[in-house]
C-alpha cells in the first residue's frame, strides 16, 4: 500500500500547484486585460489548470479512500460531514474576514482570489463526497454496476475537455450532456444496499449527516453562485459540466439516501432482530468445534432462544444421566419433565419457581405444554405454548430437546404477559433447539467414537497377545501326529490349547475354555498358560495337575469365573493316554479296533468352582492304551453348540458319526471335513462362540 | 432375556426362571439368589423347567454362591432342567456339587434331606 499513500500525496501536491498555478495565471491574466497588455501565455491555461486540479484532486482522494477501509458506513459519511465542515468554516471565516474590512471585495484581485480560494474548497468537498457516494454506491457491486459506474465517471472526465471546443457547439451540447450524466447519475442512486445494514441507531445518525452535507451543498452553491454578481470576476469556473454533474449527482443522492433511510427506520428492528438469529444460530453450530462440552452448548441454546423471542426468563433441563460420566449408560436417561433427576440450566428464575410451575401446569389442568407426543404440533407451533394462571410469568413456551430422535430434555420461556409468544417465536426456538440438538449429537458421537477406537486398540493388543499365548506348533512325536484349528468370535477369544513335552516319551498337552468372551477371557487365558507351563514339567498325574492348577487359579480369578479344561499326558513308552477333565466337554475318541467313536464320560469338575482342597474329589483319571489309528478329538463348546438357524445345535451325535466317517483320512482331511460340515450347518463362518478344533492320530 | 418370578411356600422359596441365562442377562439371576440369601431364605428351590439356555456366565453365578450356600447353611436345590441344559451343568462338574432334580416333588424330598 505503500504506493497508494504516495500517489495519494503526489495528487495532493500537484493539487496544490495546479491550484497556486491558477491562481496565478488568472490573476495575471486579470492584470494583463485590465492593463490592455498583450497576454503572456494561451488563454486556454487557465482551464487547463483548472482541469488539472479537478484531476489531481480526484486522485487525492480515490487514494486516500481506497486506503481507509472503512467498513462502518457511518464513520465514511462522517469523514464527508467534516471535509464539509472544515471547508465551510475556512470559506465562512474568509467572508467574515472579508465583512470585518469591509473593502476587500471591492479590490478586484480580492475577488477573483477569494472566488477562486470558494471554488478550490467546493471543489475539495465535492469530490470527497463524490468518491464516498461511489463507495457506498459500489458495496455489493455486480458487473452491470461497475460498467454503469464507468460510464458515468469517464462521462464525467470527458466533459472536462468541452471548454476547449468552440463556443457555439458548447451553448448546445451543454444541456443536451449534462442531462445525460445527470439521469446516469439518477440511474446510480437507486443503488442503496448499504442502508439496510445500518442498525436503528446508525440510521439516525447517516440521516443527520446526510441532511448536514445537503446543507453544505446548499451552501457552496449559494456562495460560489454568489460570486457572479461582481463583474471584476474574470472567469466563471464553477459553471462547468464536470462540477454541475457531479453537484447534482451527489445532492439527489445524499436526498435520496434521507428519503430511503426514512422509509427503512421502522423495518430496522426487524432487520436487527434476524440478523442476530442468524448469529445465534451459528454460535450454536460452531459451539461443537470450539468448546469441549456439551454446557456450552446449552447455555448458549438458552442464551439465543431467551434474546431472539425477548423472553423474560427461562430454562433447560436435561435428563440427568445424559451428562454422566460413565461413558457406556450415558445416553440411556429417558427423559420425563416430572423426573427428580434433572440437569437445570437457568436464567432468572430460581428452582422453586420451576418447581411452582411444573406443579401448578398439573394442578390446573392446562393443556400440558410438555407433553411432547401430541402429534397436531408438527402443524402448529403455537401448540409448543401455553397460558399460566398463577405465578409471576402468565405465558410459557417449551420445546423437546432431542437427540437422534429421541427427546434428552426440553427448552422453556417464560413471559410475564399474556399470549406472549406467537407461532413464529416458537419456530425460531425450536430451529435453535434443533440446531443445538445437532451440535449435541455431533458432540456425542465425536466422544463415542473416540472412546470406540480406544477400545479397538486395547482389543487389538488383546488380540495381539492373546494370539502370542496360542502355540504354532504342537509337540508330537513318531507315535502321532496333531493338528490345531482354533477361531475366536470377538476380537479376542477364551480358548486355549497347548503342549510341553515333558521328557523323551511324555508330552503334556491341553485344551481349555475360559468362562465368558472378550479382554477378561482372554487375561484369564494367559494365566492358564502360565500355570500349564509351569506345572507340567512337575511331571505330575492329570487329576494332580488339575488340583494344584485349581490352587493356582482360585486366587487370581474373579469370583464368578472359572476355566473348563482337559488334560492329557501322551506317554509313548507304554502307549497309553493319561486324562483328566476339569469340567470340559468330553473328549471323542475313535478306537480303529472297534470301528467306533465315543465320549469319555469319566467325572470332572471346572477349575475354580470349589475353591478349597476338595476339588480332588471331583476328579477321575482314565488311562486309555491307544492302538494305531486311533484318533483322539479334542474340542471347545463352541462346536458342539454351535446352532443353525432353526436354533439346533450341532451337538455330540453329529461329531461322532463325521468322527467315525472320516476316521480313516489324515488328521488334517478329517479337520477340515468336520469344520466343512460344521460351517455348512450353522450357515456362516462367523459364530457366537470361539470354537477350537484338535486332531490327534496315533499311528 | 430372563425373567425370574419368586414364590413363597412355607419356608420354601422358589425362582421360577424363564428364558435363556445368558452374559447379560445372569445378572438377573444373580440379583434374585443374592436377594434371597439377604431375607435370610435356608431354602431356596430353583425352577429351571422354562430355563431353555445357559451360557458359561449364568453357570458361574450358581457357582459364585455355592461357599455362600455353605457358609449360610442354605439349601438350593435346581430341579427340572431341560436335557441340554442339564447336560451342560453335568460336563461342567456342577452336578456333583448341586442338589439337581427331576420334580418338584423330588426336589421338596431332596430339599429336607
Amino acid at each position: 500500500m505503500k504506493s497508494g499513500k504516495a500517489l495519494s500525496r503526489i495528487s495532493l501536491t500537484l493539487a496544490i500547484l495546479s491550484w497556486l498555478a491558477l491562481v496565478f495565471a488568472d490573476l495575471t491574466l486579470l492584470f494583463t486585460r485590465s492593463n490592455q497588455i498583450p497576454s503572456a501565455f494561451a488563454e486556454e491555461l487557465p482551464y487547463i489548470l483548472r482541469s488539472l486540479y479537478f484531476v489531481s484532486l480526484f486522485f487525492f482522494y480515490k487514494y486516500r479512500i481506497k486506503r481507509a477501509e472503512i467498513i462502518n458506513f457511518v464513520d465514511l459519511l462522517w469523514r464527508v460531514f467534516v471535509t464539509g465542515l472544515l471547508t465551510t468554516i475556512f470559506s465562512l471565516s474568509l467572508k467574515s474576514f472579508d465583512l470585518l474590512i469591509g473593502k476587500l471585495s471591492q479590490n478586484m484581485y480580492v475577488v477573483n482570489l477569494f472566488y477562486l480560494i470558494n471554488l478550490g474548497l467546493a471543489g475539495a468537498f465535492i469530490l470527497s463526497t463524490f468518491l464516498v457516494w461511489k463507495r457506498l454506491i459500489l458495496y455489493q457491486k455486480s458487473k452491470l454496476l461497475m460498467r454503469g459506474w464507468q460510464v458515468f465517471e469517464y462521462g464525467l472526465f470527458a466533459s472536462l475537455i468541452f471548454v476547449f471546443l468552440p463556443e457555439e457547439i458548447v451553448s448546445k451540447l451543454f444541456p443536451v450532456i449534462l442531462t445525460i450524466l445527470v439521469v446516469i447519475g439518477i440511474v446510480m442512486t437507486v443503488n442503496m444496499k448499504w442502508v439496510a445494514y445500518l442498525n436503528f441507531k446508525q440510521k439516525w445518525k447517516s440521516m443527520l449527516l446526510m441532511l448536514l452535507i445537503m446543507l453544505y451543498l446548499g451552501y457552496f452553491y449559494i456562495n460560489i453562485n454568489g460570486f457572479e454578481d461582481y463583474p471584476a470576476l474574470l472567469i466563471l469556473h464553477h459553471n462547468t459540466t464536470f462540477l454541475i454533474g457531479i453537484f447534482i449527482f451527489i445532492f439527489i443522492y445524499a436526498f435520496f439516501s434521507v428519503l430511503v433511510i426514512l422509509f427503512n427506520l421502522p423495518t430496522s428492528s426487524v432487520f436487527e432482530q434476524k440478523l442476530s438469529e442468524v448469529v445465534s444460530y451459528q454460535r450454536l453450530s460452531q459451539s461443537i468445534q470450539t468448546e469441549q462440552s456439551e454446557d456450552k452448548v446449552y447455555e448458549i441454546l438458552l442464551d439465543s432462544a431467551i434474546s431472539t423471542v425477548f423472553a423474560d426468563a427461562g430454562w433447560i433441563e436435561i435428563t440427568a444421566n445424559g451428562q454422566d460420566d460413565d461413558a457406556i449408560e450415558k445416553y440411556e436417561g429417558q427423559y420425563t419433565p416430572y423426573s427428580p433427576d434433572l440437569l437445570y440450566y437457568k436464567f432468572r428464575i430460581q428452582d422453586e419457581e420451576i418447581a411452582d410451575i411444573k406443579k401448578n401446569l398439573k394442578k390446573d389442568k392446562i393443556r400440558n405444554v410438555f407433553d411432547f407426543n401430541a402429534t397436531d404440533r408438527a402443524v402448529n407451533y403455537s401448540k409448543f405454548q401455553s397460558r399460566l394462571k398463577q405465578g409471576n410469568f402468565k405465558s410459557i413456551l417449551a420445546l423437546p430437546i432431542e437427540v437422534q430422535n429421541e427427546t434428552i430434555g426440553a427448552l422453556v420461556l417464560l413471559k410475564d404477559v399474556v399470549e406472549g409468544f406467537n407461532g413464529e417465536m416458537a419456530k425460531i426456538a425450536h430451529t435453535f433447539v434443533n440446531q443445538a440438538g445437532i451440535s449435541i449429537e455431533n458432540f456425542r458421537l465425536l466422544t463415542s467414537a473416540l472412546e470406540n477406537e480406544r477400545y479397538q486398540e486395547e482389543l487389538k493388543i488383546a488380540k495381539k497377545v492373546q494370539k502370542s499365548l496360542l502355540p504354532k506348533m504342537l509337540d508330537s512325536n513318531e507315535d502321532f501326529e496333531i493338528i490345531a484349528f482354533s477361531k475366536a468370535a470377538d476380537e479376542v477369544g477364551g480358548d486355549y490349547y497347548d503342549s510341553y513335552r515333558i521328557d523323551e516319551n511324555k508330552i503334556a498337552l491341553i485344551i481349555g475354555d475360559v468362562s465368558g468372551k472378550g479382554t477378561s477371557a482372554a487375561f484369564n487365558m494367559s494365566q492358564m498358560k502360565g500355570v500349564f507351563h509351569s506345572l507340567s514339567q512337575l511331571n505330575l498325574n492329570s487329576v494332580q495337575f488339575f488340583d494344584y492348577a485349581n490352587m493356582a487359579l482360585s486366587n487370581c480369578l474373579e469370583k464368578t469365573s472359572f476355566i473348563t479344561a482337559s488334560y492329557f499326558i501322551i506317554d509313548k513308552d507304554n502307549k497309553r493316554v493319561d486324562y483328566a477333565r476339569a469340567g470340559h466337554c468330553p473328549t471323542l475318541y475313535f478306537s480303529k479296533k472297534e470301528g467306533s467313536a465315543r465320549y469319555f464320560e469319566n467325572r470332572g469338575l471346572g477349575l475354580g468352582i470349589l475353591r478349597n482342597n476338595k476339588f480332588i474329589g471331583y476328579l477321575d483319571e482314565l488311562t486309555i492304551s491307544y492302538g494305531k489309528d486311533d484318533v483322539m478329538v479334542l474340542y471347545t463348546d463352541g462346536i458342539t453348540e454351535a446352532q443353525n438357524f432353526k436354533k439346533e445345535e450341532f451337538g455330540y451325535v453329529r461329531l461322532k458319526n463325521l468322527l467315525e466317517k472320516h476316521a480313516h483320512k489324515s488328521p488334517e482331511e478329517i479337520q477340515q471335513e468336520i469344520i466343512r460340515e460344521l460351517y455348512e450347518f450353522s450357515g456362516q463362518e462367523k459364530m457366537d462362540d470361539d470354537y477350537t478344533l484338535i486332531i490327534v492320530k496315533f499311528k | 432375556m430372563v425373567n425370574i418370578d419368586t414364590k413363597i411356600e412355607a419356608d420354601i422359596l422358589t425362582l421360577k426362571v424363564v428364558g435363556e441365562v445368558d452374559a447379560s442377562s445372569s445378572i438377573n439371576l444373580d440379583n434374585a439368589i443374592n436377594n434371597a440369601i439377604k431375607e435370610g431364605h435356608k431354602k431356596i428351590l430353583i425352577d429351571g423347567e422354562g430355563m431353555n439356555y445357559i451360557s458359561s456366565a449364568g453357570l458361574g453365578v450358581f457357582m459364585s454362591y455355592l461357599q455362600d450356600f455353605e457358609k449360610h447353611n442354605i439349601k438350593m436345590v435346581l430341579y427340572g432342567l431341560n436335557e441340554k441344559v442339564l447336560n451342560v451343568f453335568k460336563i461342567l462338574g456342577l452336578d456333583q456339587l448341586i442338589s439337581i432334580a427331576e420334580s418338584e416333588s423330588e426336589a421338596k424330598v431332596l430339599m429336607n434331606d
